[in-house]
């Protein structure tokens, strides 16, 4: 994490200990990780696509329609794998691949409903949900008024 | 059926989910950071018109990173914005996302009911 510059500054031996597990921390894999994230993110954005094509020709919808019930059967999808307790172990190799789709914005529900849900239905599984997925939904919303209110307001 | 848009999908796709992973290693941001700030680029892209034109060619590619939820947000405010003046920027937000936030929570919720935690 990042240090509070306020905070009053390190004794040698804090520093010295800083710079030991600093050196001892494993490194990521960082090329591994990039290019498993890479096919996995791929994968599932070709599923979707996959899925888009069936809604399109079997409801006769416009490409652009068809992304929505896609969109809803791939986070189907993810909130079923995290369910079985499969999304985690396939998670720990895509990585990213699987947290930037909307197959991570469902586990992250589902994921939170799960750990919470000995609180009860009400205060549990109602309550923290959202406690991950909550974040992306107000930072978009906010940028999506302030966007929407610029073009409002200047561009129309 | 045009399977040149499989392989923009996997590779736009494939190439937003690398970034993430290549900011969650190389910083200390969390991935809720990192999600949030694809919702927020992807709002920004949607702002400029940008965004729809990824959707165009890479289908899939860019429908399916979170970033399009930013996007998606954006738009439905705009359109309803461009056809009922400022009030439309609040009835339109989830316009088009209504199905993504409807499916997560009724889907989030039926799992977590059915399922218990594992390990």
């Amino acid at each position: 994490m990042v240090r509070d510059p306020k905070k009053k500054p390190l004794t040698v031996d804090q520093k010295r200990y800083t710079e030991m597990v600093r050196d001892l921390v494993p490194k990521p894999p960082y090329f591994r990780n990039a290019v498993l994230a890479f096919i996995f993110g791929g994968l599932v954005c070709v599923f979707g696509q996959f899925f888009t094509d069936v809604y399109r020709i079997t409801f006769h919808m416009s490409s652009k329609e068809a992304g929505n019930p896609a969109v809803a059967t791939m986070i189907f999808i993810g909130a079923l794998l995290t369910g079985l307790g499969v999304f985690d172990k396939i998670a720990r190799y895509a990585g990213a691949g699987l947290a930037v789709p909307v197959t991570g914005f469902a586990n992250s529900i589902v994921a939170s409903a799960l750990e919470f849900k000995k609180e009860g239905l009400v205060f549990g599984v109602g309550s923290k949900m959202f406690l991950l997925a909550g974040s992306p939904i107000t930072f978009g919303v906010v940028t999506a008024f302030v966007v929407g209110l610029i073009y409002a307001l200047f561009v129309f | 059926m045009d399977w040149q848009t499989y392989i923009w999908a996997f590779l736009v796709g494939g190439a937003l989910s690398m970034l993430g992973q290549l900011i969650l290693d190389f910083t200390n941001f969390t991935p809720g950071h990192v999600l949030s700030g694809f919702v927020v680029a992807g709002g920004i892209l949607g702002g400029l018109g940008l965004y729809d034109k990824l959707v165009e060619f890479a289908g899939a590619g860019a429908t399916m990173p979170i970033s399009s939820f930013g996007n998606a947000l954006v738009q439905g405010a705009i359109s309803e914005a461009e056809r009922t003046g400022v009030i439309g920027v609040l009835t339109g937000m989830f316009e088009l996302t209504s199905t993504g936030i409807t499916a997560a929570i009724v889907f989030g919720f039926l799992v977590a009911v059915v399922f218990n935690p594992k390990g």
